[in-house]
C-alpha cells in the first residue's frame, strides 16, 4: 500500500495537525496561570504551520494515497486553504468571547483542530471509509464544542439534540454506505462511481442514494434534516456557534461533491430530483422562518438553511459552472456567517448579546463593528457590490443555464423576502436608539480580523473573477 | 497634443475639487488659497486652448479625433470619453476659458462678504470642466455628460443662496423645465444609437446621409423620416438648455443666483450649449429640411417675443436676461438659416458682451448694496466711471452698433434669415428685424435708467456710492476689448472663408452664406455700408425712443402702456406663460400625481401587495416557528419522514 515514506508528504498538514493538536492537549494540561493563551498560540500555529505546508506542497494534478483512501487534489487543497483560514479567523473572533466568559481553557482550540483534522480528512476523502472517518471526527468535536459551557442548561440541551439527531443522520448514512458496498463490492469512490454509472436503476443503489443523502442533506442543514441547526446555534456559545457556523459548511459540500458527484455521479438525475425538494423547502422555510425570529443566533441559523438552499441549487445545475457555482457559493457563504457570528462573539463578551433588540444603535456604540455588519448583512441578502450577489448570481445563472427557470424565480422571490430580516438588523443597528451608551470594544486582534473580513466580501464582491475562476477550475 | 486636450478640462476640475474639497475639509485652507486653486485651474486651461486655438488655426494642425479611455463596450458599441478637436471647437473653448477666466477674477470682488465662497469657487471651476467636456466630446455620451454635467451646476448655483424661498423656487424650476428638453435630448441620442449603432459622431455623421429614406412611424399612421426625428429630439433638448420658447420660462428666474454666475452660466457659455450642439450637428440637421424649419421658427418667436418682455422689467438682471433670450433666438434664427457659422460668429461676440453687461450690472448692484430695482438708480455715470464706459460698449456691441462685434454677427443673422429659401423663413426675418428696434429699446431703456437721469437711490445709498474695486473693474474692461474688437476681426474668416472646414456642414443649396460672401468688401466698408441698411436705422430709432422716453418725456411711458394696455398686461404677465405652466402643467401633474399615489400607490402597491404580502409571511413564519417545537423526536420524526419520502419517491420511480 504504502510505497515509500516520501508518499507521506502528501498529508503532511493532516499529520501536523494532528501532532499539533495533541501537542495543544498536553501543553494545556501543564501550562500554568494564563493557559488558554498558550494553548491559542499554538492552536494558531498548528493552523499557520498547516496552511504552510499545504501551499508549500501543493500539487497541480492529483494524486492519491494508502490505495485511493486519501486523495491530493487541487480541489482538496483549495478547500482545505479555505477551512485553515476561516478557522484562523475563527479563532481570533472567540479567544475574546472564551476570556470574558470564563472558558478560556484549552478545550476549545483542542476540538476545534481535531474538528479542521476531521473536515481535512473529509475533504481528501477518496474511499467511503475515509470519508466516514473525517465526517464522524468533525461531529464529535463538533458535540462535545457545542457542550463547552457545561453549566448552561441551554448549551446542554443542544449538545444532547444535536449528537441524538447526529448519531441518526449518521446512522442511516452508515447504512446507505453498507448498501453501497452491498452493491458494488468496493469502498472506493471511484468503483462506486463506475458501478454507479453502469447501472442507474439499480433498485438497492437508489435505496443506498436516499440514506446518503440524508447523511449530506443533515450535515449541510437542508430541510427537512435542519431541525438541529437552530437549536444548536441558538444553545450553544457564540465562540462555538461561529465554529459550527463557518468551515463545516465547507466540508459539508466537499462531502457532497466527494459522495454525490465523484461517487454518485451516474445518478445525478435521481439525486438532483432530491435536492430540488430539499433545496426549495431550504429556501423557503430559512428565509420565512428567519423572519419571525427576535434572537440573532437562531436568525442566523434559519438564514443558514436557506443559504444552504442556494448552494445545492448549484449542485442540482449538475454542469462544470453549477459546481464551481456552489463552491463559490461555499466558500463565500462561509466567508459571510464568520464574520456575522465574529460579530455575535465581540458583542457578547460580557454577556451573550444574543436578542436583536441588543444590536439597537450599534452604530453608535461601535461605527466601524456597525459598518462591518452592514456589509455582511447586505452581503447575505444579496445586495451588490458584495460578494453575497455574486454568489447568488453565478449559481441562478448555471440554474437557469440548464433551463430550470422557474427555481430561479422562486430562489430570488424568497430572498426578497429574506432581505427583510437581514436589513432589520442594519436598520436596528443605524435608526434606533442604543439601550446603553457603553462602546463596544473588539479590540486589535478581532477588529484586525473582522475587518479584513469585511472588506474581503467587499473587495471579492467588487472583483469576484479570480476565486471564480479558480472554483470553475478545481471542480472541473 | 492629447496631452494638451486633456489638460484643458483637468485642470479646472483639479481647481475645483480642491477648491471644493480641501475648502470643506481643511478650513486652515484660506478664501485666497481656494479662489486661486479654482483661478489658476482656469488659467491654465485657457493658456492651454490658446495653444490648441493656434494649433488649429496658423500653426495648421489636422482636426483630432480620438478616444482617451474605453468606458465600456457593450453589444459592440463603444462607451467612450473621446475629445474631437477641430476649428469649432478651438473657438469654444477659447471663448468659455476666455470669460470663465474674468468670471473667476471677478467673483474675487463681487462675492467678497459671502459666507459661501469657497463653495462658489468650487461651483464656478467644475463649470467650466463641465462645459468644456461638452463641448470637446467626440460622442454623444460625453455630449450628454456635459450637458447634465452644467445643468447640474447651475441648478446649484441658482440656488446658491438657499436659504432664499425665491432662489430654491428658481432653481428647481430651472430644474424641472431642463427635465423636459433633456428628456428630448436623450430620446434623440436613443434613436441615434438605435439606428446607427454607435454614439461617435464621425460615425453617425457618415452614417447620416445614407439613412435619409429610413422613416419610423411616430403616430399610428404617421409615417416620419428618422433624421427629422432626430434633429427635432435634440432640438428639444437645446430648446431646453438654450431657453427657447416655450421652454425659456426658467431662464429670467436664474437671475435668482448671484451675478457671476448669471454672466457666465446663463448669458455667456452654458446657455449657448444648444446653439453649439445644433451646429456641431450640423451634418444631421442639413438632412431635413422639416426639422429646420422649425429651428427657425422657434428662434424667430423667441427672438422677438422675449425681447418685448425686456421692455417692463424693472430689474437689471432681468433686462439682460431677457436680452439674452432674445438674443439666443437670433442664433437660432442662424441655425435654422443653415448659417450655423453666423449662429456660432454670434455666440462668441455676444459671450462676449453679454458677460460684460453682466459683471457691469454686477458692479451696479455691488455699488449699491445689492438693489437691482432701476427705478432706484440712475446718473450713476458720475459715480461709476470705468462701468459707466463698458456698459456703454456692450449696450452698444448688443444692439448691433457698425463696427462693434455685435453688429457683424447680428447683421449677418439677419441677411441669412434674409437670404434662406425654407418654410418660415419670411416670418424669421421680419421677426429678427422688428427684434433689433427692441432690442436697441430695451438696452438704453436700461443704460439711460441706470447711468442717466435722476438719482433716485436714498441718501444712505447715495453716500456710499464709489466705482468697484480693480478686480471688478479690470475684468469689465478685459471683456470690453473683444465686445469692441473680436467681431471685425475676425468675420471674415469665420464667416466666408470656410474656416471651420468639416466641423459645419452645410449643403451647397442651403449655403445662404455664400450668397452673403459675394457682397462683403472688408469689414470697414461693411461698416460704413450699414448706415443704408434698415437695421441701422431701427437700432438708431430704438435709442432714441428710449432717450425721448426715458430721459426727456418721463411722462410717455405712463401714456404709452395706458394706450396699449393689453399688450402691456400681456407683457407685465410675461405673455402668461408662468401662469399657464403653473396652473395647467404643474397643476395637473399634480392632480394627476395625487390620484396615482392615493389610488395606484396607497391603495393598491402599499396596501394590496407590499403590506398584504409582507402580513401574508408574518403569519406564514408565525405559524412556521412553531414546527420547531424543541422536542427532540420531533426533530427525529421529520427526518424520518423526509427520508421515508425520498425513499418511495426512488422506488416508486422503478415501477
Amino acid at each position: 500500500m504504502l510505497s515509500t515514506l516520501s508518499d507521506l508528504t502528501l498529508m503532511a498538514p493532516e499529520l501536523w495537525l494532528a501532532a499539533m493538536a495533541c501537542v495543544v492537549l498536553v501543553a494545556d494540561v501543564y501550562a500554568g496561570g494564563g493557559r488558554g493563551t498558550v494553548a491559542y498560540l499554538l492552536a494558531q500555529l498548528a493552523l499557520l504551520g498547516g496552511m504552510w505546508l499545504l501551499l508549500a506542497d501543493a500539487v497541480p494534478a492529483p494524486e492519491a494515497l494508502f490505495g485511493g483512501a486519501f486523495l491530493r487534489d487541487p480541489l482538496a487543497d483549495v478547500l482545505k486553504a479555505a477551512v485553515l483560514v476561516l478557522t484562523v479567523a475563527v479563532f481570533a473572533y472567540a479567544r475574546g468571547y472564551l476570556q470574558g466568559r470564563g472558558l478560556d481553557r484549552g478545550e476549545y482550540y483542542v476540538l476545534g483542530l481535531f474538528g479542521v483534522l476531521g473536515m481535512m480528512v473529509l475533504i481528501s476523502a477518496g474511499n467511503l471509509l475515509t470519508l466516514y472517518l473525517g465526517l464522524e471526527l468533525l461531529a464529535l468535536s463538533l458535540y462535545a464544542m457545542v457542550a463547552l459551557h457545561r453549566d448552561s442548561l441551554e448549551a446542554s440541551e443542544a449538545a444532547m439534540k444535536y449528537f441524538v439527531l447526529g448519531a441518526l443522520a449518521s446512522g442511516m448514512m452508515l447504512y446507505g454506505i453498507s448498501l453501497l458496498y452491498g452493491v458494488t463490492g468496493s469502498l472506493a469512490l471511484d468503483v462506486v462511481a463506475r458501478a454507479a454509472a453502469a447501472d442507474a436503476s439499480d433498485p438497492v443503489m437508489l435505496l443506498a442514494l436516499a440514506f446518503v443523502i440524508v447523511g449530506v442533506a443533515f450535515k449541510l442543514g437542508a430541510v427537512p434534516f435542519h431541525m438541529w441547526i437552530p437549536d444548536v446555534y441558538h444553545g450553544a456559545p457564540a465562540a462555538v456557534a461561529l465554529y459550527v457556523g463557518a468551515a463545516p459548511k465547507i466540508a459539508g459540500f466537499a462531502l457532497a461533491m466527494r459522495l454525490l458527484v465523484e461517487g454518485l455521479g451516474g445518478l445525478q438525475a435521481e439525486w438532483a430530483d432530491m435536492l430540488v425538494v430539499l433545496a426549495v423547502l431550504s429556501i423557503a422555510i430559512g428565509n420565512v422562518v428567519a423572519i419571525a425570529q427576535t434572537n440573532i443566533k437562531r436568525m442566523l441559523g434559519y438564514s443558514t438553511i436557506s443559504h444552504i438552499g442556494f448552494l445545492l441549487l448549484g449542485l442540482i445545475a449538475g454542469t462544470r459552472d453549477g459546481y464551481g457555482a456552489a463552491m463559490f457559493y461555499a466558500l463565500t457563504y462561509a466567508l459571510m456567517a464568520a464574520g456575522a457570528f465574529g460579530v455575535v462573539a465581540i458583542m457578547s463578551r460580557r454577556s451573550e448579546a444574543e436578542l436583536l433588540d441588543d444590536y439597537r444603535g450599534l452604530n453608535a456604540r461601535n461605527p466601524w463593528l456597525a459598518f462591518m455588519m452592514l456589509i455582511l448583512m447586505f452581503s447575505m441578502a444579496g445586495v451588490p457590490p458584495t460578494v453575497g450577489f455574486y454568489a447568488k448570481l453565478t449559481v441562478l445563472k448555471a440554474v437557469i443555464d440548464v433551463g430550470a427557470l422557474w427555481l430561479a424565480v422562486v430562489a430570488v422571490a424568497f430572498s426578497i423576502v429574506g432581505a427583510f430580516y437581514y436589513l432589520r438588523v442594519v436598520k436596528l443597528m443605524y435608526f434606533d436608539e442604543p439601550p446603553e451608551e457603553a462602546a463596544v470594544r473588539a479590540g486589535l486582534q478581532a477588529g484586525t480580523v473582522l475587518s479584513a473580513n469585511g472588506l474581503a466580501v467587499l473587495g471579492l464582491g467588487l472583483l469576484p473573477g479570480a476565486l471564480l475562476a479558480l472554483c470553475l477550475q478545481v471542480v472541473g | 497634443m492629447r496631452y494638451v486636450y486633456l489638460g484643458i478640462p483637468l485642470a479646472p476640475l483639479a481647481g475645483a475639487i480642491v477648491a471644493g474639497l480641501f475648502g470643506a475639509f481643511w478650513p486652515r485652507l484660506g478664501r485666497a488659497a481656494c479662489h486661486w486653486a479654482a483661478i489658476l485651474g482656469v488659467a491654465v486651461a485657457f493658456a492651454l486652448s490658446l495653444v490648441v486655438l493656434w494649433e488649429q488655426t496658423l500653426g495648421g494642425g489636422e482636426p483630432w479625433n480620438g478616444a482617451i479611455y474605453t468606458w465600456m463596450v457593450s453589444d459592440g458599441i463603444r462607451f467612450e470619453i473621446g475629445f474631437l478637436v477641430d476649428r469649432l471647437t478651438a473657438l469654444m473653448v477659447t471663448t468659455v476659458t476666455f470669460v470663465s477666466l474674468m468670471v473667476h477674477i471677478y467673483t474675487i470682488g463681487y462675492m467678497h462678504d459671502d459666507p459661501g465662497y469657497r463653495r462658489f469657487f468650487a461651483y464656478i471651476a467644475l463649470f467650466t470642466f463641465s462645459m468644456l467636456m461638452l463641448v470637446m466630446s467626440n460622442n454623444f455620451l460625453q455630449l450628454f455628460f456635459g450637458w447634465e454635467a452644467v445643468g447640474l451646476v447651475s441648478y446649484l448655483l441658482i440656488g446658491f443662496w438657499f436659504k432664499r424661498e425665491t432662489a430654491i423656487y428658481a432653481n428647481l424650476k430651472a430644474f424641472l423645465v431642463n427635465r423636459v428638453g433633456d428628456f428630448g435630448f436623450v430620446l434623440g441620442i436613443a434613436a441615434i444609437l438605435a439606428y446607427f449603432h454607435s454614439l461617435d459622431y464621425a460615425d453617425v455623421f457618415t452614417a447620416a446621409p445614407m439613412a435619409r429614406d429610413l422613416t419610423i412611424e411616430v403616430l399610428p399612421g404617421l409615417e416620419w423620416p428618422v433624421i427629422t426625428l432626430i434633429c427635432l429630439l435634440l432640438f428639444v433638448g437645446a430648446m431646453g438648455k438654450s431657453a427657447q420658447v416655450p421652454l425659456h420660462v426658467w431662464l429670467p428666474d436664474s437671475m435668482e443666483g448671484p451675478t457671476p454666475i448669471s454672466a457666465l452660466i446663463h448669458a455667456a457659455t452654458m446657455v449657448t450649449a444648444g446653439i453649439f450642439m445644433v451646429a456641431r450637428m450640423s451634418p444631421l440637421y442639413e438632412l431635413s429640411e422639416t426639422a429646420l424649419s422649425v429651428v427657425l421658427v422657434i428662434g424667430a418667436v423667441t427672438a422677438f417675443a422675449t425681447g418685448l418682455l425686456g421692455l417692463v422689467q424693472h430689474d437689471i438682471k432681468r433686462v439682460i436676461a431677457y436680452s439674452t433670450l432674445s438674443q439666443l433666438g437670433y442664433m437660432t434664427v442662424a441655425l435654422g438659416a443653415s448659417a450655423y457659422a453666423a449662429a456660432i460668429f454670434h455666440l462668441m461676440t455676444h459671450a462676449f458682451f453679454k458677460a460684460l453687461l453682466f459683471l457691469a450690472a454686477g458692479s451696479v448692484i455691488i455699488a449699491l448694496h445689492h438693489e437691482q430695482d432701476m427705478r432706484k438708480m440712475g446718473g450713476l455715470r458720475r459715480y461709476m466711471p470705468v462701468t459707466y464706459w463698458t456698459a456703454l460698449i456692450g449696450s452698444l456691441a448688443l444692439i448691433g452698433t457698425p463696427g462693434f462685434s455685435g453688429f457683424y454677427s447680428k447683421e449677418h443673422i439677419i441677411e441669412a434669415a434674409h437670404g434662406a429659401s425654407r418654410w418660415g423663413a419670411e416670418l424669421a426675418y421680419w421677426a429678427v428685424l422688428a427684434g433689433v428696434f427692441v432690442t436697441a429699446l430695451y438696452t438704453f431703456r436700461m443704460f439711460f435708467l441706470v447711468f442717466h437721469g435722476r438719482e433716485r437711490m436714498d441718501e444712505h445709498a447715495r453716500a456710499h456710492l464709489r466705482e468697484s474695486p480693480k478686480v471688478v473693474t479690470v475684468p469689465l474692461v478685459l471683456l470690453a476689448i473683444p465686445s469692441v474688437a473680436v467681431g471685425a476681426l475676425t468675420i471674415e474668416p469665420l464667416l466666408f472663408g470656410g474656416w471651420f472646414g468639416e466641423a459645419i456642414r452645410v449643403a451647397p443649396e442651403h449655403d445662404v452664406l455664400a450668397g452673403l460672401a459675394a457682397h462683403f468688401h472688408g469689414a470697414w466698408a461693411y461698416a460704413l455700408h450699414a448706415v443704408r441698411t434698415p437695421p441701422f436705422w431701427l437700432a438708431a430709432a430704438g435709442v432714441l425712443t428710449a432717450a425721448v422716453v426715458y430721459l426727456w418725456r418721463p411722462a410717455l411711458a405712463g401714456l404709452a402702456v395706458r394706450v396699449a394696455r393689453p399688450l402691456y398686461l400681456a407683457l407685465v404677465h410675461k405673455y402668461w406663460a408662468d401662469d399657464f405652466n403653473e396652473i395647467v402643467l404643474a397643476g395637473g401633474a399634480r392632480r394627476l400625481g395625487r390620484l396615482l399615489w392615493q389610488v395606484g400607490d396607497v391603495l393598491v402597491i402599499d396596501g394590496a401587495m407590499v403590506n398584504g404580502t409582507a402580513r401574508l409571511v408574518g403569519m406564514v413564519a408565525a405559524v412556521a416557528r412553531h414546527v420547531q417545537t424543541g422536542y427532540l423526536y420531533h426533530y427525529a420524526f421529520a427526518m424520518l419522514i423526509g427520508l421515508l419520502a425520498m425513499t418511495s419517491w426512488l422506488l416508486g420511480l422503478m415501477r
